[in-house]
């Protein structure tokens, strides 16, 4: 971790893209089976910015994550990191990611599962325990290296995955729903520490979220998402003043911009049943 | 924010404790289960076997005591099954004539064929596990190779080991052959389903960090194999004893178990109990087996799990 400085604001450096999304279409299966998850997306992400994904289930915003990370390719469309195709810069490790579970490797200790990306591409050991400390005491685990993953709580956890995300420094960080299996006061504590990460670091941050308040808490802007097919209705910015606080959640912006969020997804609701697509995504995809 | 940090559960010390605490319920199970098949085995005699007689003196005292079981039944007669204290004076007793207790002459046999075991065990499990590394790497050769590793182990081993020893010639090579015949097996299924057992995102997770198949093998897929590969090299060390003991039949090698089953074979009807005896120490060289491989497992997984207890 070289960059812990406050962020810069230079407005060159916020200007670059980071992610460019153009016509993006992602069928699954095929004939009669095929269902559109995602259908012409367009969406540019610039660096330094935090942008949230919030749509009803099967709306596709995973899928859209998964394709900025090259997970899965699209049908149709383009996807660009770093000015890269989505695979290249995969292939550079320009991103990091965090899941749902924080998927720690139950054999390794904390330390060693932050180190885990690290042994991958090559780092000495010295840089290994430099930077794992460094980012244990950003994630206020200090003296919880040497534990287990059993033996930490659920949030503990999350916050190893997101040091493991950070270790190598990308650029990038995408989190697919990190906080959704916390309890509520949990998941706010964890959104407070997300966001001193986030200034500290300055990493250009996708989030994809159920939850209103957190993506209005978290976000610059707030991609809302309609299913049948997964398209992006609208780009809520959220001009809510910088660093986030308790206080944010006092703020009469932040309500008025929880209903905007709440207003826009109810008005492109589908009728019926949208789990339906969520589950054809996952049996086309093979996820549990 | 370090007020607010949940505390850790459990302690450092709690892990040791559960081991040490099964440790000795272990043996006690052990020794418990012993007393109660001893207790079945003398009351199935008491029952039905043939009648005896204790006559002699215990602490000074006289006894002359004699036993006629109410019914005759023939499993329970003393050639079917010896009595319990007979079996255990076998192993005092010289095996011959004035030569050591059957006792020591099984305890070198054992060792003997333990190091045959252990030999058939770790090529056994090598290969097992190099199967199923280029099983899960390569579908085509999992779909061609599967079927023949079922099939070879469908053929009884009494069939294969004369040819393998006459083509490896008779000695200590053919046995751990045949003994590696017998582990691979198990290494291989549980190895091959210990390998895709890690979770679906971890894959994807190597994915993103752009890992290679090797990395993603050695620091992935072997380490979340540990459970499942434990799990088959149990079945595969009492498996290797077996087929030490069946590999030194035919091979006519004198200095293991197999001999000694041979020989106490020929005298069933003279010396049963010189039978169950060497049955005896055959079981408990597999029980030491598998005890050294959990012993093995605990190591290699200290500190992964909440409890050691892994079934």
């Amino acid at each position: 971790m070289t960059d812990l400085q406050p962020r810069s604001a230079s407005p060159a450096a916020a200007s670059r893209a980071v992610v460019e999304a153009a016509g993006v279409t992602k069928i699954f299966g095929s004939g009669d089976a095929a269902v559109a998850a995602l259908e012409t997306i367009d969406l540019s992400i610039r660096e330094g910015e935090f942008v949230s994904l919030i749509g009803p289930s099967g709306c596709g915003k995973s899928t859209l994550l998964r394709l900025i990370g090259d997970l899965t390719a699209p049908s149709a469309g383009d996807v660009r990191v770093n000015g890269k195709p989505a695979r290249q810069a995969r292939l550079d490790r320009d991103y990091g990611m965090v899941f749902q579970a924080p998927v720690l490797m139950d054999w390794r200790s904390v330390a060693r599962n932050i180190e885990l990306p690290l042994e991958i591409m090559g780092f000495s050991r010295e840089e290994r325990t430099r930077r794992s400390a460094e980012l244990l005491r950003l994630v206020e685990l200090e003296g919880f290296e040497a534990r287990h993953p059993w033996q930490l709580s659920g949030g503990m956890q999350q916050r190893v995955a997101i040091a493991r995300a950070l270790a190598f420094d990308p650029k990038l960080l995408l989190m697919d729903e990190p906080f959704g299996a916390l309890d509520e006061m949990t998941r706010e504590r964890m959104n407070l520490e997300l966001m001193k990460i986030w200034g500290r670091t300055g990493t250009t941050i996708v989030f994809v979220t159920h939850s209103i308040p957190e993506a209005v808490f978290l976000s610059t802007r707030v991609a809302v998402m309609s299913a049948r097919p997964g398209r992006i209705t609208k780009i809520v910015d959220v001009d809510l003043a910088q660093p986030r606080t308790v206080d944010t959640r006092e703020d009469r912006r932040y309500f008025e911009l929880v209903t905007e969020v709440r207003e826009t997804l109810r008005r492109h609701e589908p009728q019926g049943a949208i789990e339906e697509v969520e589950a054809d995504r996952i049996r086309a995809e093979g996820l549990g | 924010m370090s007020t607010a940090l949940p505390p850790a559960v459990g302690d450092g010390a709690s892990p040791g404790r559960t081991r040490r605490l099964s440790g000795r319920r272990r043996v006690a199970g052990l020794v418990l289960i012993f007393v109660v098949v001893a207790l079945a085995w003398e009351g199935a005699k008491w029952l039905g076997g043939d009648p005896w007689r204790i006559h002699g003196s215990v602490l000074g005292l006289a006894v002359d005591y004699e036993h006629f079981p109410p019914f005759r039944w023939r499993i329970a007669d003393d050639l079917s099954l010896p009595h319990v204290w007979d079996v255990i004076r076998a192993f005092i007793d010289p095996a011959q004539r004035g030569g050591t207790p059957l006792g020591l002459d099984l305890i070198g046999r054992a060792a003997f064929t333990f190091r045959e075991a252990a030999t058939g065990f770790a090529f056994g499990a090598l290969l097992g596990l190099l199967l199923a590394i280029l099983f899960v790497h390569s579908r085509l050769a999992e779909r061609a190779f599967v079927p023949y590793v079922v099939a070879s182990q469908a053929v009884p081993i009494l069939a294969i080991s004369p040819i393998i020893v006459v083509a490896t010639q008779a000695g200590w090579l053919s046995v751990a052959v045949i003994s590696t015949y017998l582990t691979f097996f198990p290494v291989t299924i549980g190895a091959l389903r210990g390998l895709r057992a890690a979770d679906p995102r971890a894959f994807e997770l190597f994915r993103s960090y752009a890992a290679s198949a090797r990395e993603i093998l050695w620091r992935l897929q072997l380490p979340a194999s540990v459970p499942y590969l434990f799990a088959s090299l149990r079945v595969a060390a009492a498996a290797s004893v077996i087929g030490a003991i069946i590999g030194e039949l035919p091979s006519g090698i004198p200095d293991g178990l197999g001999s000694a089953i041979l020989n106490y074979n020929q005298y069933y009807i003279t010396a049963p109990e010189r039978l169950w005896a060497t049955i005896v120490a055959c079981s408990l060289v597999g029980l030491c087996f598998v005890g050294l491989v959990r012993v093995a497992e605990s190591l290699v997984t200290r500190g992964r799990y909440r409890t050691l207890e892994i079934a």
